[in-house]
């Protein structure tokens, strides 16, 4: 740079050291300590009487918007924990929707059916949905790629079944079951109480982050990463993928149980949880965020539940309504809009919202600079 | 021993659902390494437009050659779909597999609740011919005609691409590609042409069986496909994907399964012994009864 | 070269899965003869052969030009080079195991050309005998002249064929190595070949790689005369062919452990 001596010749963009970007060096300060930032703001967030019309029914504190907000949560946590086996190994697992079912149905039949207090249901259930994904990951692993697509798919078809023809009466089939509220601890019980179910699925989705990222971070992580980007590599290494797979396998069907125990609190067990469309929802969550990013699967998650319950009421609104029907048809259908917008992120947008921030970076310097 | 008879008929008629599915599925996978989601949409196209035409085409209707010609347009419409979903939304992605696979979630997703918008959520009754309601008597046991119809057209279908695989260019493009696809366009073959005919005949074969299993079940629902896709992708694994006859012995064995250990055991435990032999085979037999090898 | 070369590879290089397999290849081949690409065991013979019939894999990305005549090859599809007179035998023979004899070879036949049936069974009387045959239960040998045969069908320009010999009894690398002299009588070759007798029977120029580079062309029976140039380009004294340069493990796992190394 030194042989730049003319005043006339302006100096490239880049040679601009980031200190001297006020806004830019604030930011750089700022970066390591936003994640801390929103999750104070989505602690104290149900302090706040907020108004949001159009975004929300009611103000931010009312039990509707908490609960729902409270839905988002898990998601971004399950998705968050699904990105474990899809974004970060490699896995393409069709059947992640059965460990969040054993957690759901698991926690509502042993608080409903057997009476145990919720710690110990809670307890039992996640162990559980882990020694179940153990042992279900240890023969699904022995096939790779698609067949192990397929293979996955048919174990979580058994959930399904299972809850369907509610054996013993135990799931209540069709119906689903609720919980039983005398079972609960009296903070958990109520409408007036939702908050503090709000606040178990956001300390939920900080413990999945959490975990994912220590794991993603350490020499486990790493072969992960590596078995996902050549698998034969790691062969050539004398380390065993099968071991590794198996280990992201179990810890991602624990995590995805523990937020099924999450979610049968909040909403009761119903056998939509047990559908392969979940399973293949999961995904679509994970792509559109960006697969193998820390924040992309829980932004992904978050926004894909807030908009299949959105989008209904949306559809049910005049403003669609009064479209002609063969726009308003499909437009009331959450899944066709969000199937739709899945196929297009696929083709035009591969990183997912994740890659937001390096797509818009030359055009947010660029405004930045402005004087 | 009429109960024996029934249940094989039945499990035969099931067999015959799930093979007109998986054969296609089967072929798709294993000539173009797409695992087809969107498959059960073209069951989905194929029942609701046999439905459609049954009532609003004309010249067609609910009762002999007008049935006949509801079932070729609905067949013909599902055909299309999986032509168009091949050129538009599977070409571009040509060798990139797991978007493909992304591409046919979010059409299986979006696809369903496009039926479901335009023909409501509900099962709709399904006009079909009076002989279809009739039952036959065979061997002392009362089979219902719609169900034999089921067997027969999907023994025609395997005895038809059997002969297409085996006598005709195209099928033995299809047999290469299967086994090393590089290797055929490595002899000058656009083995591209033959992902669209894959995709056809997999689009027709599922829209038959969206049409034929109307008439069995006497309904049309917009999730009808997708849970049968999932019994189709077992019989896939199990026969060895891409093998067409593997694809047939896989579903005879599940289906007769499913219905004999539904019926003497509880209702739902055949499905689940379904699952177990899935398990079972891929532990002894990764590759599947017969086809490539499915942990390549 | 006085002559035009048939084919000229000028600046290619591959990578594969982030690994920069060849980095800048250049050489020709000539219009008449067979011409030899030496080179140890992973060094990118292969991939330079697939590379000329556009047979690079998704993850793999290729840069340089390959000009068939006036023609550039790159980016067009692999069918097309092929049915424009480019013929492959790829390494390992790669016959469809499930087919028969005769529809392996009916798979190479084109619309509006007529296969030279009889040249192919003149050459190879196996192949017409056994043509009911499954080729996946041909021995070796047979495998190696149905790959051969099912190319001779049709009209090439240029042949590229990948160690034809491999993994052949001695008796079966003879014939295999007298079919491909009466070829190359008329159809210029690109040959990569392991065994250096076959080298020495049948190649007019080599092309040598080394460490993804282009170490040494020019004559092949010149260098086959140098002794320890040939020792230290190819591993192995061109007076024999030892067994264990041969096998094909022997060599791979160094090589392999020390890329991941690199990698
Ligand atoms: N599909 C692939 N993925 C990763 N590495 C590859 C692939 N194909 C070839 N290679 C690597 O490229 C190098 C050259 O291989 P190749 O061309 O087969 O060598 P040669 O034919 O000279 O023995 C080897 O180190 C091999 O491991
Ligand atoms: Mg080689």
């Amino acid at each position: 740079m030194t042989e730049v001596k003319s005043p006339e010749v302006p100096a490239p963009p880049a040679a601009v050291p980031d200190e001297l970007t006020p806004g830019h060096a604030r930011w750089h300060g700022l970066r390591p300590y936003l994640p801390l930032l929103a999750l104070v703001v989505a602690v104290i967030l149900p302090y706040s009487t907020v108004n949001l019309p159009g975004v929300f029914e009611g103000p931010l504190n009312s039990p509707g918007t908490l609960q729902l907000l409270a839905i988002c949560l898990v998601f971004g946590g399950l998705a968050a924990g699904y990105d474990l086996l899809f974004g970060r190994t490699g896995m393409l697992s069709f059947g992640h929707a059965l460990f969040f079912a054993v957690g759901v149905y698991g926690t509502a039949i042993l608080v409903t059916k057997v009476g145990l207090p919720l710690w110990q249901a809670a307890l039992f259930t996640v162990v559980g949905g882990t020694i179940l994904a153990a042992l279900l990951g240890a023969v699904a692993l022995r096939t790779v790629g698609i067949a192990f697509a397929m293979v996955t798919l048919a174990f979580a078809q058994v959930g399904a079944i299972l809850v369907a023809r509610n054996f013993g009466g135990l799931t209540g089939g069709e119906e689903g079951l609720t919980l039983d509220v005398s079972g609960l601890p009296s903070a958990l019980v109520g409408v007036a109480n939702t908050v503090n179910l709000y606040w178990l699925a956001l300390a939920y989705l900080a413990l999945v982050v959490f975990v994912v990222h220590r794991v993603s971070m350490s020499p486990t992580g790493r072969v992960l990463a590596g078995l996902r980007d050549d698998e034969r590599r790691i062969g050539v290494l004398g380390l065993d993928p099968y071991r590794f797979k198996l280990v992201a396998f179990t810890l991602a069907g624990g995590l995805a149980s523990a937020g099924g125990v999450v979610y049968s609190l909040l909403v009761g067990a119903s056998p939509h949880v047990t559908s392969s469309e979940l399973t293949l929802s999961l995904l679509v969550m994970v792509v559109l965020g960006g697969p193998g990013t820390r924040w992309g699967p829980v932004l992904g998650g978050i926004l894909y539940m807030y908009l299949d319950h959105r989008l209904t009421a949306f559809g049910s609104s005049d403003a669609v309504n009064s479209l002609p029907a063969f726009l308003s048809h499909p437009l009331s259908q959450p899944l066709f809009v969000l199937g739709t917008v899945f196929i297009l992120a696929v083709y035009f947008f591969p990183g997912g919202l994740a890659s937001l921030r390096t797509r818009l970076h030359p055009l947010l310097t660029t405004l930045s600079r402005r004087p | 021993m009429n109960t024996v008879i029934l249940l094989t008929l039945t499990g035969l008629g099931l067999a015959a659902l799930y093979f007109l599915v998986a054969s296609g599925l089967s072929l798709v996978f294993g000539l173009a390494d797409v695992l087809n989601f969107a498959h059960g949409l073209f069951l989905g196209v194929g029942a609701y437009a046999t439905w459609w035409a049954a009532g609003n085409l004309p010249g067609a209707g609910p009762d002999g050659f007008g049935f006949v010609l509801a079932v070729a347009f609905g067949v013909l419409a599902g055909t299309v779909v999986a032509v168009l979903v091949e050129l538009v939304l599977i070409r571009p992605l040509y060798s990139r597999t797991i978007e493909q696979v992304l591409v046919t979630v979010g059409l299986s997703l979006a696809g369903v609740a496009l039926l479901q918008a335009t023909w409501g959520a509900d099962a709709r009754p399904f006009d079909r011919p009076a002989w279809t309601r009739e039952v036959t008597s065979i061997l002392g046991a009362k089979v219902s005609n719609a169900l034999l119809l089921l067997i027969i057209a999907a023994v025609l279908v395997l005895g038809g691409l059997l002969a297409f695989l085996r006598f005709t260019r195209y099928g033995l493009v299809i047999r290469a590609g299967v086994e090393n696809r590089e290797m055929v366009t490595a002899l000058g073959i656009d083995v591209r042409k033959a992902f669209t005919l894959v995709f056809a005949i997999g689009g027709a074969a599922a829209a038959l069986a969206g049409a034929l299993g109307g008439v069995y079940f006497g309904t049309v629902s917009p999730g009808q496909g997708g849970s049968l896709l999932i019994f189709a992708f077992i019989v896939v694994v199990i026969g060895g994907m891409g093998s067409v006859v593997g694809s047939a012995y896989a579903a005879v064995v599940v289906g007769l399964l499913q219905q004999f250990v539904n019926y003497y055991g509880t209702t739902g435990l055949g499905d689940l012994c379904v699952v177990g032999l899935l398990a079972v085979v891929l532990l002894l037999r990764p590759q599947g009864l017969a086809g490539k090898v499915a942990t390549a | 070269m006085s002559v035009e070369p048939i084919l000229s590879v000028e600046n290619l290089s591959v990578r594969i899965a982030g690994l920069h397999i060849l980095q800048g290849v250049s050489f020709d081949v000539a219009p008449t003869g067979v011409t030899v690409l030496l080179g140890r065991n992973g060094v990118g013979k292969t991939t330079t052969l697939r590379a000329i019939v556009g047979l690079t894999p998704r993850n793999g990305e290729v840069r340089g030009t390959i000009r068939m005549g006036a023609q550039s090859l790159l980016a067009r599809p692999t069918h097309r080079l092929v049915r424009g007179g480019l013929g492959y035998v790829p390494e390992d023979r790669c016959v469809f195991a499930g087919l028969t004899v005769a529809e392996n070879l009916r798979l190479a036949e084109r619309r509006g050309t007529t296969p030279a049936y009889d040249k192919v069974f003149a050459l190879f009387p196996e192949l017409d005998r056994r043509g009911r045959q499954r080729a996946g239960s041909l021995s070796g040998g047979q495998q190696q002249m149905l790959a051969i045969g099912r190319v001779l069908l049709n009209d090439n320009r240029l042949l590229l064929v990948d160690e034809p010999t491999k993994g052949l009894a001695p008796k079966v690398v003879t014939e295999v190595a007298e079919v491909l002299e009466r070829v190359a009588e008329s159809v210029p070759v690109l040959l990569v070949e392991q065994n250096l007798a076959v080298v020495r029977r049948l190649a007019k120029d080599a092309v040598v790689l080394s460490a993804g580079r282009v170490a040494w062309t020019g004559n092949a029976q010149d260098l086959l005369l140098e002794t320890a140039l040939t020792k230290s380009l190819l591993g192995v004294g061109s007076g024999e062919v030892p067994a264990s340069a041969r096998s094909e493990s022997g060599l791979r796992a160094p090589q392999s452990r020390a890329k991941d190394g690199a990698a």
